[in-house]
């Protein structure tokens, strides 16, 4: 008896906690308010800015990460677990370290950045380096979640489609990819969202100007100086999409087979 | 004609079997769970590769570590059902059936003939467009028979074509079976436990106990050898 209480007072009290700030940024702003900050340049341009440089990283992060996923899942090759452990790297690593990582491998006199100068090349303060920044920090999140899913598709199906006269490509197109696809829809909805959340890293390494760089969460940041209503707005889109994320998500991995 | 000699090294013991199976023969794999039965087939079709051997099918070297030849599992033209049947839980019927005519190059209208003869052969014209997850363990069954035999294979292997078929069933299906395996014309291998599917299916016998080939003969003659342990239970069921 005294232990259920317990329980629900605890549970309650933390329920609070999460929903209050989330519920408060929507008590903080009169819905006229809401609308004329969504016409401001400095929301529309961090709001399409975001969810194009967020669509282009999870594009390449599925292109990259789909193959490696399924490499790592099916085959042992020596240093796999070297890199199962590089992959993972981003999500422990603190944004800002990331920040600095890149720039000092892509700034203009960093290890790789100093040689693409000399061909006219600089993607440090760039759109390319807010993309690049996304993928950094956004790409485990896809790659842990789809080798999963193909580690939990059972190999006799991939056995059957070969003696079934199903080339490598054929298998993993037609059998394997079909089978872990509520996985790898998820994980890279779990992927796009992690990008367009993305602050530290991109501050550091892409810079902040609006139009180019400043995603909604640098402009949030920027925002909050001095037109609070935009800050705010822009942090209701942030929520609504998150809440979007987490019940597709949900849906998609509800098993189907 | 296809002929095996194969040895692979198992976790615990070495698999070493020769036997050769002649065109339209049936040969029925017996033994102990673990004697290494399934794994034969798996060595056949090409999912594992032995250690040592020559596998030949008709004209065609399938493995020589010899010679250095493994052609891969795609290339073997070689029927395999699995126990489970290993049906693609994300197609219709038609669309398994057609997987294996849809990885080779021919035309959509010929898929489509083609797939539409071997489910009537198979009474499943009605099941077509069903997802395979509604079907019953018979229904499952000649699925994934008419999926193997619509690319005409030149070798069927079975593991326990009727152990995930309903008993009331099982004895119909067995029957069936059969026809549909003489139809076929070619050589096929069956494992199984259970004595009335070898006193059905079986034109040879071959005993594995260990790894290795315990007795090779007729039906008669093998459960005849009631001093082996294993045969006089088998027998007695």
């Amino acid at each position: 008896m005294i232990f259920t209480l317990l329980v629900a007072v605890l549970l309650s009290l933390f329920l609070l906690f999460v929903t209050i700030p989330v519920a408060s940024l929507f008590l903080r702003i009169a819905p006229e308010a809401f609308i004329r900050s969504l016409t401001e340049p400095v929301v529309l341009d961090a709001l399409s800015l975001s969810l194009v440089t967020a669509t282009i990283s999870t594009v390449i992060v599925v292109i990259f990460g789909t193959p490696l996923a399924l490499a790592n899942a099916r085959y042992d090759y020596p240093g796999r677990d070297i890199v199962d452990t590089l992959t993972d790297l981003p999500i422990v690593l603190p944004p800002a370290v990331a920040g600095i990582a890149l720039l000092m491998a892509f700034g203009r006199r960093g290890v790789v950045g100093q040689y693409l100068d000399l061909f006219g090349i600089h993607i440090a303060f760039t759109t390319v380096a807010v993309i690049l920044a996304q993928v950094f920090v956004a790409s485990p999140f896809y790659i842990r979640q789809a080798k999963a899913s193909f580690e939990a598709v059972d190999r006799l199906y991939e056995d059957a489609a070969r003696t079934l006269g199903a080339s490598p490509w054929t298998v993993a197109f037609r059998v394997t990819i079909p089978l872990a696809w509520g996985g790898l829809i998820s994980g890279a909805i779990l992927s796009f969202a992690r990008a367009l959340g993305e602050f530290g890293a991109t501050i550091m390494f892409a810079g902040n100007y609006q139009g180019r760089t400043q995603t909604m969460p640098l402009a949030i940041y920027t925002t909050m100086q001095g037109d609070l209503d935009a800050a705010i707005s822009l942090a209701i889109i942030l929520v609504v999409i998150s809440f979007a994320v987490i019940a597709t998500v949900k849906v998609v991995t509800r098993r189907k087979f | 004609m296809f002929s095996i000699h194969a040895t692979r090294q198992l976790r615990d013991f070495a698999l070493d079997v020769a036997f050769s199976v002649e065109q339209g023969e049936t040969l029925v794999l017996i033994g102990e769970n673990g004697a290494g039965k399934s794994t034969v087939l798996n060595l056949i079709s090409g999912i594992l590769a032995p250690d040592r051997g020559e596998l030949i099918l008709g004209e065609r070297t399938l493995f020589s570590s010899e010679k250095g030849i493994n052609i891969p599992t795609e290339r073997r033209n070689i029927g395999h059902l699995f126990q489970s049947y290993a049906l693609f839980p994300h197609m219709t019927v038609a669309e398994n059936v057609a997987f294996g005519l849809r990885c080779r190059k021919i035309s959509k209208p010929e898929i489509a003939a083609s797939v539409a003869e071997h489910l009537g052969a198979m009474r499943l014209a009605e099941l077509a467009d069903v997802n395979v997850g509604r079907l019953s363990g018979g229904q499952r069954q000649r699925v994934a028979l008419a999926r193997a035999l619509v690319l005409e294979p030149e070798l069927l292997l079975l593991d326990e074509p009727l152990a995930a078929v309903d008993m009331r069933a099982k004895s119909a299906m067995r029957k069936e079976l059969r026809v549909q395996i003489a139809n076929a014309g070619i050589p096929c291998i069956v494992v199984t436990h259970t004595l009335q599917d070898v006193r059905e299916l079986a034109d040879r016998i071959c005993l594995i106990e260990g790894g290795r080939i315990a007795a090779d003969g007729a039906p008669e003659e093998v459960l005849g050898m009631q001093e082996n342990g294993f045969i006089a239970s088998f027998v007695e069921g």
